[in-house]
């Protein structure tokens, strides 16, 4: 059964994942049919690559602190507090997700470069710092956190807290003792795809960091698809491996420690109005945070949408309507957001589907060692670089019936590579809370394992898969690393399309390019309040 | 191997049965991606990098000169667009890739992904851009300039003369001026760092570099960052408050500057330091192992046919090869006419790029 | 209906189910006794095909149940804790094994009203699980098994979280609800007085062993051993010798039944067989204990050797603590018990 279940993703990784990233490092690793590991102790001992290691590995454990430290009260605040435009708010912060970096970048400046915020108002300037880095990540990351944690947050029974409470806890000692064990599985998996996130930053290292600042990621990037160096990029992209794989160890051990069967309640019933001053003023930071770090920089390219020439107005959106008519360089914006969406979709049921088999195979107590590798393994396409998969796709799939070198399918199963760890992610701790018990009061009135899986931990888990499915949607939607890679019929997506304007002078271009980006932020954005409208709608179905 | 990869085909039919049943609206894409393979087929495939770009008209008459249908595929920027041939050596993706520019070239060749074609007309392409006129394994089809930009407003307001050479840049009235990209990642960083080679030699260009540090020189990763951000001439830069008034880009960015622009300005805000460029050409080739090598063949004519040299500028802002081909009037009005470029032989390029990019990451970034 | 023909379930070492022999009858109301630990859930759950057998069989009607998955046994299973499905009301709950078994919208509504009325929560099939109390979450579970009609109901400890009234009442419901609907039940429970009340046959269970079967009268007047005797709540069980109708006890000579086994042996002396006489008459003793229990008073009694005694009296007349009487023993209460 759960061999059944393993199957899919087993054979998806296989085909998609292993399989095309063991070719091109083994490609790297072999000359004349012969392996050659001299080239390991050659790279790994240039000094250079050693203080890229360094950079890389400090830089995403302090940005992981700093992003857990700024987003778990916010977890708390969305999953606990309920307040006015709460779901358009948590819709928001999960946009810079789906941002091209190059985007954020131009953003991030305003907030933190010359003229910026912070500039104005004392005189700070933090770009080509590691702290415009470290914000970044922190800006890009928030929803990660938000999401993951305040999803199991907002189904946790506050009455556990008020039984440790009675019992003579503070508020805190309850938090720390009863709430936070049992949030230990999500928060451990949120940072966990935090470090993955940065750990292999690329976009935003360049951007902000400056040239002085380089990560494995980016060195990786240069050697394959630059200087063709592919022993060199080999040899990184072991070490990015091992350095991953250590990682997932280290996130193994904790998460089984404490894997527990939580009892989980309806979240509508344990969101309440603040109370007290100490609760308003949690609100309050939270939702200051959230201003200054989210809605400013993305204020900001709004702003610069809408500003043009003549002042205020919508004449760049106005030449995206017109644009389509000189040539393939610029479509419609329909025409861009029809291809992201589809695109998008396509990657989500990819996902959703591996995702949610290799959940529920790997909810099934008592697994062995195997099937926790696995579970490892699904985490590993977050800490390779997109390049080598993409590289690896050109030098396995390329004959009949799988030369996919130039199917439009690529596309969304590359993005579903990222995707899917996501799901995994957000899925497990969920399924394992459910008490397993209930399947078995499902069995003996009569439903089959299928469908006691659908009747019972469907329903349960629900939220948990729309959460899941928003995340993958969203990483789909703003994928550009892998798009930009996989060759593909001239169908760009709407972060292809920024980055083509982007790449040219002219005033109209950088407006437009500004302008699709906001579409880009609005169609992220409605999209996942639609996902929450879906739940909300659906829970009293029954 | 190849068993290995049947199996898994079969074994995967499942999965992509899935993903189609839930792309099922992806009905234009699946258009585009069955139909390329097949010998004797009407489409020809032309394998590129990002930046390219043909208007559809013109794509149109070749199909209906020649019967083919042109299918475009686009990966990543030049240097992995080129990479990616190189690893599907044999077995490509296409049958004909552009986009292999000067500083590339030594690369494609050594590894033998082109086969010979003599494209007609290329009598009308001047030779000192025929760099393979000997074996024509690559068609040299644009040019383009990488020069320095300024910002024509920040002078006048300065009253102080732009630079235009090489050597005005290293000078104290233009200190703390110019913005340029990193040589490791940057197409036009790389451009202006072997223009440096080409004017003042293998080691005289090191204490250029050391000089223009010394005069302030910032350096960012990227062009998009460079020219939207930190130059004060570019509208996005304007947007973001830039205080380089020069910066490192191309010869076409003032008439995109004005062909970009509405309304349209009389005169374009920046300006091109003509003494500071390096002439950038870009190459097509017929790949080895085309699956349809008549109609690449048939392509490469085209890509020098006057009617695509005429449409390239304003849809990839760079100079056509061809001699007959004219030249859009914004490109005279607002651009500049450089005639004294400088470049650097291919094979050299090849043999120097590591060392060149090592050397100039320890005299500039550290 | 039911057989259980050597069944052994281990855990590891342990064997939770040790050749365990077991019939059902149609109609019948069986009750599994026994402490925790005892294996008497596990029968249940070796009944319902949720845990797999080490050795034995399964017989439901006759036929063997191996190879037979869970939901294809058409039985109803009433869990301890009821697992009522928490997304769904109670009328989503009441109506899942009907939906399993592809009744109509139709049936399903009718049926649901029936059952809810039944065990008394007429016109709850709207209301959150959530929002029920534990009565009234237990009403439903077991009108969430009883829909689908199974043919065979099981019950785990089916009223053990109630409060004693409560509890109470319904066991007498249950029993005449069984009774009507001619219901083949098989409960497990810890609670002697919840088996006594609904089964016609209770089994009595230790170490996954069965150590007793019999009516609830039977079990209750001849406890088969000490185990079981201790288990029913009897204190008074001592060592003894028989010889003819006379038991050798530290208490002094007891008198048993005509054609107790005799040698060595254990007695169990009822409460209400130890009855109070004169201070100087019977076997001396001090009041160490009193316990008012509504209808009696219990006292237990510390003699001069041997273990406490348990004894009843009257609400009159009940002895202080630390008052000294006399016992002795009427043969009436006497049970001689078999061997371990």
């Amino acid at each position: 059964m759960r061999l059944g279940l393993m199957a899919l993703p087993a054979v998806f990784f296989a085909v998609f994942f292993a399989w095309p990233v063991a070719a091109i490092v083994g490609r790297g690793l072999k000359a004349d049919g012969a392996w050659q590991f001299g080239r390991i102790g050659e790279v790994l001992g240039d000094p250079d690559i050693g203080h890229v290691l360094w950079f890389t590995t400090w830089q995403a454990l302090a940005s992981t602190a700093l992003t857990l430290l700024i987003a778990l009260p916010g977890a708390y605040v969305f999953a606990r507090l309920e307040f006015p435009g709460k779901q358009l708010l948590r819709a928001v912060v999960t946009v810079p997700f789906v941002l091209p970096t190059v985007v954020v970048g131009t953003a991030f400046l305003a907030l933190l470069g010359r003229g910026g915020l912070l500039d104005q108002l004392w005189g700070v300037r933090l770009d080509t710092t590691v702290w415009a880095i470290l914000l970044a990540h922190v800006f890009f990351n928030y929803a990660v956190v938000v999401r993951t944690v305040g999803g199991l947050w907002s189904q946790l029974d506050p009455r556990q807290e008020e039984a440790a409470r009675v019992l003579g806890a503070s508020r805190f000692a309850a938090w720390r003792t009863v709430t936070l064990p049992a949030l230990g599985p999500a928060v451990a998996a949120a940072a966990l795809m935090v470090f993955l996130f940065t750990f292999t930053s690329f976009g935003v290292v360049q951007i902000l960091g400056g040239p002085t600042f380089s990560t494995l990621e980016v060195e990786i990037y240069r050697q394959t698809a630059e200087l063709l160096d592919l022993p060199t990029a080999a040899v990184l992209t072991m070490v990015q491996f091992v350095a991953v794989g250590a990682i997932l160890a280290v996130h193994a051990r904790t998460v089984r420690r404490r894997e527990t069967a939580l009892k989980l309640v309806d979240p509508a019933q344990t969101a309440r109005r603040p109370r007290g001053a100490g609760q308003w003023m949690l609100l309050a930071s939270v939702l200051a945070v959230v201003a200054l770090l989210i809605l400013l920089p993305v204020g900001v390219l709004i702003e610069r949408s809408l500003d043009t020439p003549d002042g205020y107005g919508l004449g760049y959106y106005r030449a995206l309507q017109a644009a389509g008519d000189n040539g393939s360089f610029l479509v419609p914006p329909i025409e861009a957001i029809w291809n992201s969406l589809q695109y998008a979709l396509a990657a989500t049921v990819i996902a959703l589907v591996i995702g949610g088999l290799a959940a529920a195979a790997l909810t099934r107590r008592g697994s062995g060692r195997l099937i926790r590798g696995f579970d490892a393994l699904l985490m590993l396409p977050l800490g390779v670089s997109a390049v080598t998969v993409g590289f690896g796709f050109l030098i396995t799939l390329d004959e009949p019936p799988l030369d996919l070198r130039t199917s439009w399918i690529l596309v969304p199963l590359a993005q579903a590579l990222v995707g899917t760890p996501f799901v995994v992610r957000i899925m497990l701790p969920v399924l394992r809370a459910v008490d397993g018990r209930l399947r078995e009061a499902a069995a003996v009135l009569g439903a089959s394992p299928l469908r006691a899986w659908r009747e019972v931990d469907l329903p349960l888990v629900r939220r948990a898969l729309l959460v899941a499915a928003g995340f993958a949607f969203a990483v789909s939607l703003g994928e550009f690393g892998a798009t930009v890679f996989i060759a593909r019929p001239d169908r760009p997506t709407l972060p292809v399309a920024v980055a083509r304007l982007l790449g040219r002078a002219g005033d109209l271009n950088y407006g437009q390019a500004m302008a699709l980006s906001t579409i880009l932020m609005v169609v992220c954005a409605v999209a996942l309040l639609v996902l929450e409208r879906i739940r909300t709608d659906r829970s009293g179905e029954f | 191997m190849r068993s290995t990869k049947r199996l898994a085909a079969g074994a995967i039919a499942a999965a992509l049965g899935i993903t189609t049943l839930a792309a099922c609206g992806g009905s234009d894409g699946k258009k585009t991606s069955g139909e390329a393979s097949g010998s004797g087929s009407k489409t020809v495939t032309l394998v590129s990098h990002d930046s390219f770009n043909a208007s559809d008209p013109v794509l149109k008459a070749f199909t209906a000169q020649t019967g083919y249908t042109v299918k475009v595929l686009k990966s990543g920027d030049a240097g992995a667009a080129l990479n990616q041939e190189i690893l599907t050596k044999g077995s490509p993706r296409g049958d004909v890739f552009f986009g292999v520019d000067n500083t590339l070239l030594s690369r494609a060749l050594d590894n033998g992904i082109f086969t010979p074609y003599e494209a007609k007309g290329l009598d009308r392409v001047p030779a000192d851009v025929q760099v393979d006129k000997d074996k024509h394994r690559v068609t040299p089809v644009d040019t383009g300039d990488i020069c320095v930009n300024y910002d024509k407003k920040y002078f006048a307001d300065k009253k102080l003369a732009p630079p235009q050479s090489f050597d005005d840049l290293v000078k104290p009235e233009y200190k703390d001026l110019l913005v340029t990209e990193n040589v490791a990642t940057s197409s036009p960083g790389l451009g202006f760092m072997l223009g440096s080679v080409a004017k003042y030699g293998d080691e005289g260009w090191q204490d250029y570099w050391k000089k223009l540090k010394a005069n302030g020189v910032k350096v960012v990763d990227g062009w998009e960052q460079a020219y939207n951000t930190d130059f004060s001439g570019s509208a996005g830069g304007k947007k973001a408050k830039g205080d380089r008034p020069l910066v490192v880009s191309y010869a076409s960015s003032p008439p995109a500057e004005v062909i970009y622009a509405d309304p349209k300005p009389t005169e374009a805000p920046t300006g091109v330091a003509t003494g500071t460029c390096f002439r950038q050409t870009e190459f097509a080739g017929l790949l080895k192992g085309a699956r349809n090598e008549a109609g690449g063949k048939a392509l490469l004519d085209f890509l020098i046919s006057k009617k695509f040299q005429e449409d390239m500028p304003l849809q990839m802002f760079v100079d056509p090869v061809a001699k007959d081909a004219a030249v859009p009037p914004e490109f005279t009005k607002f651009g500049a006419k450089i005639t004294n470029s400088a470049t650097v032989a291919p094979d050299k390029i090849a043999k120097n790029r590591d060392q060149w990019v090592k050397t100039w990451s320890s005299l500039v970034l550290k | 209906m039911l057989k259980l023909d050597g069944v052994t379930v281990r855990f590891g070492q342990r064997a939770a189910l040790d050749a365990v022999d077991l019939e059902v009858a149609d109609h019948e109301t069986v009750c599994v006794l026994g402490p925790s630990g005892s294996g008497k859930s596990t029968l249940l759950r070796v009944v319902a095909g949720l845990q797999p057998l080490d050795s034995g069989r399964v017989l439901l009607g006759g036929a063997d149940q191996s190879g037979v998955p869970v939901h294809k046994r058409g039985l109803g299973l009433m869990f301890q804790d009821h697992q009522l499905f928490p997304q769904r009301d109670v009328a989503g709950n009441v109506a899942f094994g009907l939906r399993m078994r592809g009744a109509s919208r139709g049936e399903q509504a009718s049926r649901v009203g029936e059952l809810l009325d039944l065990v008394g929560l007429p016109g709850a099939g709207r209301r959150a699980v959530a929002a029920l109390s534990g009565g009234e979450q237990q009403r439903v579970a077991l009108a969430r098994a009883l829909a689908p009609s199974p043919r065979l109901l099981m019950l785990d400890e089916p009223l053990g979280q109630l409060d004693r009234t409560l509890r109470e009442r319904l066991v007498v419901e249950l029993r005449s609800l069984f009774g009507r609907l001619g219901t083949t039940v098989l409960a497990v429970t810890h609670d002697q007085g919840e088996a006594f009340a609904l089964a016609d046959r209770v089994v009595v269970m230790r170490d996954g062993r069965i150590a007793q079967t019999g009516t609830p009268l039977e079990v209750w007047q001849h406890p088969a051993s000490e185990f079981v005797a201790r288990f029913l709540g009897f204190e008074n069980v001592v060592p003894a010798t028989v010889s003819g109708e006379v038991a050798d006890t530290a208490w002094g000579k007891v008198p048993v039944p005509a054609g107790s086994p005799q040698g060595p042996v254990r007695v169990l002396v009822r409460p209400a067989g130890v009855r109070l006489v004169g201070e100087r008459e019977g076997l001396p003793c001090e009041v160490v204990g009193r316990t008012f229990r509504g209808s009696h008073v219990a006292l237990r009694l510390r003699p001069g050797g041997g273990p406490l005694l348990e004894a009843e009296c009257g609400l009159e007349g009940a002895p202080g603590v630390g008052a000294p009487v006399g016992v002795a023993f009427g043969v009436g209460g006497v049970v001689v018990l078999g061997e371990e």
